[in-house]
């Protein structure tokens, strides 16, 4: 229940007067307030400076410190106040909370004192209100990395104990660890050089053989440019399978980007080595070669920046991909456009649209080779508005893109997004949970409410000695734990309840309820019955309810039949409803409910009084023998 | 032929965008007069305020602490001193979260509302109220009856309290057992006829309805029940 409305309870009780002429059975007790006092104020003396308010306003959350007891541990005797030992500023937030209902956070505030204030206040901060949470979500994003960050520096120093495998994964990771990983750093790192200067100086033509065109270096030195990639390609060899054996987890190691990379730098050549001469293969041996310039990317383990920039346009693909979108839409536009519009011109060079297409590209992005040129009026113009329209197409993603790699460069910042997003469902998820909780504390403390009027006006008779014992505790426990506006609002709903003569349950029984045979005969337990209603001096009696017998499982409609059937038997009499109350393992016998002889209708005296039978495990002797669970408790009143 | 058109098609082009180049520079006055005009002011929030605390008082038969107390809380939720519909509904909607409380929010709406002006004001709140915590038994019975009586000319016809009973039955939502079925309302209502209508006329009055009440002790008995709510 939202606390600002916690005002409006008293109307709504007093409102529920109007159901009471309509209602057929008898209202339950009201909660009695123990202590009716006036409301009254309340000095919080917060590191000197005095916040007062009323009593009232901090009872609306009484799982708070300042909503429950726990605040009577700072109470001062002396000054009649409650002092906190905490930060004054942060306060305002926590008192204004109670005011108003919404949890603010103020920008100026770290985040993490924030955070200790509102866990000293038992205050969660899921409840921070929408105008503040993307704030503060954000704060806490950035404070988290950043103690990551901490973490990772101190994660250097070496532990002990490491195996060889993981002293040489670290080696690998962390080059500046040992003097070693160093030197095998900067050795890899050469030879990544060498071998991509080789590739290129292969391909410059050095030097002329005599009566014959210009060849280049390559084939001119084929032995010692052999012997080089080999070298190499040794080197990259040797390197990948150590990784490879000092990989905690070689199936992930071999899934990434890096060591895929490796392996396609070194397989051109052994593929190489394999092939033979062959004419056919030649052309694809040739191709085969290109790949060897993906060593280049090897350098991206020897540079941070260079992976921060794979990262950003990893995580900048939306963007990216909305600019190419966007170009290849202006690309058809215009190519279609200026070829309709050159076609009428003599020895144009736009002789088709795809043919357009290279004019279109060439001019948007403003390179303008002049291969081809419109001739025609219309066609210049309209090449000139492509130009224009280029450079604003191209200039527009181009800042965010920007804006990502800056703010990448600093975090983390994808993955945490979507982190986040999981959080919020999180969130969303808990705020219902909490929400719900209002029904779900109602049929909670139905129960435990009932426990407490049933044993504070029962005798009971040898039987229920043994349920009073083991639920006095939990009684107990329960008791503190639901506030006075708690108490009266499920006063309220029970009230409801009763005008209707139906209960609220929640969603999970009521299914269960309709899918289960929940309805059967049992032996009257009339013995215990009448004895408890000599000891109690009940009013009004039970009334059998009389059910048809399905079978275990039947199906569904035959079901509603049953329940149907027992509806109208409630005709004008004194009705008693029997609260069910589910235990805690889901059985499905837990419906069983059970049938008792009527007894003579006496429902003279006010007197509203519970009874308590409980079934213990063992000694149930009812036809329905899967009775395996615990505690199926029948609350009725009587 | 084909290229007059792109030709024509390109010129007209260009007399757009110079059409956009001279707005921008403010030469050309769009044909559209200027009707941002901000200066229609919103209907700012009635603020009420409520008689002195001395009328209340006498009034009602709430002390000064108890109506301090009250108007508090009610100046709390809403601050411009006036409930209208919608808001009294939500308000009432937070107590009854498994159902659909808003039929049974109109129905008190309008009991509350007595002069009809379409908002409770703290007076109206505070008066009704002192009926149904401070009143007599007879008071209280005559305030039930006013909100059974929806059309307020002193009978209530089974097709009001079939309208009543079903906004409370709405209430109660679908997960109840046993679950609610489409007649539990109509014959609650008949029942309620059969108790309440003495000569069978098909309606109640509110001499009828104050007898049978009288004579009925658990209704008696559940008058009382929020005698200390306040």
């Amino acid at each position: 229940m939202a606390a600002g409305v916690a005002a409006w309870l008293p109307f709504a009780r007093a409102a529920a007067i109007g159901w009471m002429p309509v209602a057929n059975l008898p209202m339950p007790v009201a909660p009695a307030e123990k202590n009716r006092r006036q409301d009254e104020l309340i000095i919080l003396n917060v590191s000197g400076r005095r916040f007062e308010t009323w009593k009232n306003t901090l009872d609306r959350y009484p799982d708070t410190l300042l909503g429950s007891s726990e605040k009577e541990f700072f109470y001062n005797e002396e000054t009649k106040e409650y002092f906190f030992d905490r930060d004054p500023d942060v306060f305002r937030s926590v008192l204004n909370f109670y005011r108003t209902g919404k949890l603010h956070y103020p920008r100026y505030e770290c985040i993490c004192s924030y955070d200790e204030e509102l866990a000293f206040f038992g205050i969660i901060s899921e409840i921070i209100g929408d105008c503040c949470y993307e704030e503060y979500k954000d704060r806490k994003r950035e404070n988290a990395e950043r103690l990551l960050d901490d973490q990772e520096d101190k994660k250097d120093a070496k532990l002990p104990n490491m195996t060889f495998r993981e002293t040489m994964w670290r080696a690998f990771e962390n080059p500046h660890t040992s003097t070693m990983a160093l030197v095998f750093y900067y050795v890899t790192g050469f030879f990544i050089a060498i071998s991509v200067i080789t590739n290129v100086v292969e391909t410059v033509p050095c030097g002329t053989v005599p009566n014959q065109k210009e060849v280049p270096c390559g084939e001119r030195y084929t032995v010692a440019f052999f012997c080089m990639d080999t070298a190499c390609v040794m080197i990259f060899t040797v390197e990948y399978l150590m990784r490879l054996f000092a990989a905690p987890s070689r199936y992930r190691f071999m899934r990434s980007v890096m060591s895929i990379i490796d392996v396609v730098a070194i397989l051109p050549y052994y593929i190489g080595l394999v092939m033979t001469d062959n004419e056919d293969v030649s052309g694809a041996f040739v191709t085969l070669r290109v790949f060897r310039v993906f060593r280049i990317f090897k350098f991206s383990r020897h540079s941070q920046g260079l992976r921060i920039l794979g990262y950003t346009l990893k995580s900048c693909a939306s963007e990216l991909g909305f600019l190419l979108f966007s170009l290849t839409m202006a690309i058809i536009i215009f190519a279609t456009v200026m070829f309709y519009a050159e076609k009428g011109s003599s020895s144009s060079k736009f002789t088709s649209i795809p043919a357009s297409f290279w004019y279109t590209i060439v001019t948007m992005t403003t390179l303008g080779y002049g291969d081809m040129v419109p001739k025609t009026i219309a066609g210049k113009i309209f090449g000139s508005i492509c130009s224009l329209s280029g450079v604003l197409v191209i200039a527009l993603p181009v800042p965010v893109i920007v804006s990502n790699f800056s703010r990448i460069y600093h975090q983390n910042q994808r993955q945490d997004k979507r982190r986040a997003q999981k959080v919020q469902k999180a969130r969303l998820a808990r705020i219902r949970i909490a929400k719900t909780g209002t029904s779900n504390a109602f049929l909670h403390s139905k129960r435990n409410g009932l426990f407490n009027e049933a044993l504070e006006f029962t005798q009971l008779p040898y039987k229920m000695n043994l349920s009073e014992q083991s639920s006095t505790e939990e009684e107990q426990q329960l008791t503190k734990s639901t506030s006075l506006l708690e108490s009266q609002h499920h006063h309220l709903l029970h009230c409801l309840e009763k005008t209707t003569n139906h209960e609220f349950v929640d969603e999970q029984y009521y299914q269960q309820s309709y899918l289960e045979a929940g309805l059967q005969n049992y032996p009257s337990r009339s013995p215990s019955l009448s004895s408890q209603d000599g000891v109690t001096g009940t009013c009004c009696s039970r009334r059998s309810k009389k059910h048809h017998t399905p079978l275990q499982n039947a199906s569904t409609p035959a079901l509603m039949q049953p329940l149907t059937h027992k509806h109208t038997h409630q005709q004008g009499l004194q009705e008693l409803s029997t609260i069910h109350i589910r235990p805690l393992s889901t059985s499905r016998s837990s419906l069983n409910m059970r049938v008792d002889e009527p007894a003579s209708l006496n429902c003279q005296s006010n007197q509203i009084t519970t009874a308590i039978i409980s079934i213990p495990t063992p000694p149930v002797t009812t036809p329905d023998g899967d009775l395996t669970h615990q505690n199926v408790v029948k609350v009725s009143t009587l | 032929m084909g290229m007059d058109g792109m030709e024509v098609i390109a010129i007209a082009v260009v007399i757009g965008l110079f059409y956009v180049v001279l707005k921008q520079f403010g030469v050309w006055e769009p044909l559209s007069l200027e009707d941002s005009c901000d200066g229609e002011l919103e209907l700012s929030m009635v603020r009420h305020q409520p008689e002195g605390l001395d009328q209340l008082q006498a009034q009602t038969q709430f002390t000064r602490k108890e109506l301090q107390s009250l108007y508090r809380g009610f100046k709390n939720e809403c601050p411009s001193g006036l409930v209208d519909e919608e808001t009294f509904k939500s308000i009432y909607s937070q107590f009854f979260p498994q159902g659909d409380a808003t039929t049974y929010a109109h129905f008190l709406f309008q009991a509350f509302d007595m002069d009809r002006s379409g908002s409770i004001r703290f007076e109206d709140f505070v008066i009704g109220l002192s009926v149904l915590l401070r009143g007599s038994v007879t008071e209280k019975l005559r305030w039930a009856f006013n909100l059974y009586d929806i059309n307020k000319d002193g009978y209530v016809t089974k097709e009001e309290m079939m309208a009543i009973m079903t906004s409370i039955y709405d209430m109660m939502g679908r997960y109840t057992l046993p679950s609610v079925r489409d007649d539990s309302p109509y014959e609650h209502v008949e029942r309620f006829f059969q108790k309440m209508d003495r000569n069978r006329d098909g309606v109640v009055t509110i001499d009828e309805f104050i007898e049978t009440c009288q004579k009925d002790e658990n209704i008696m008995a559940s008058m009382q029940l929020f005698e200390n709510v306040i």
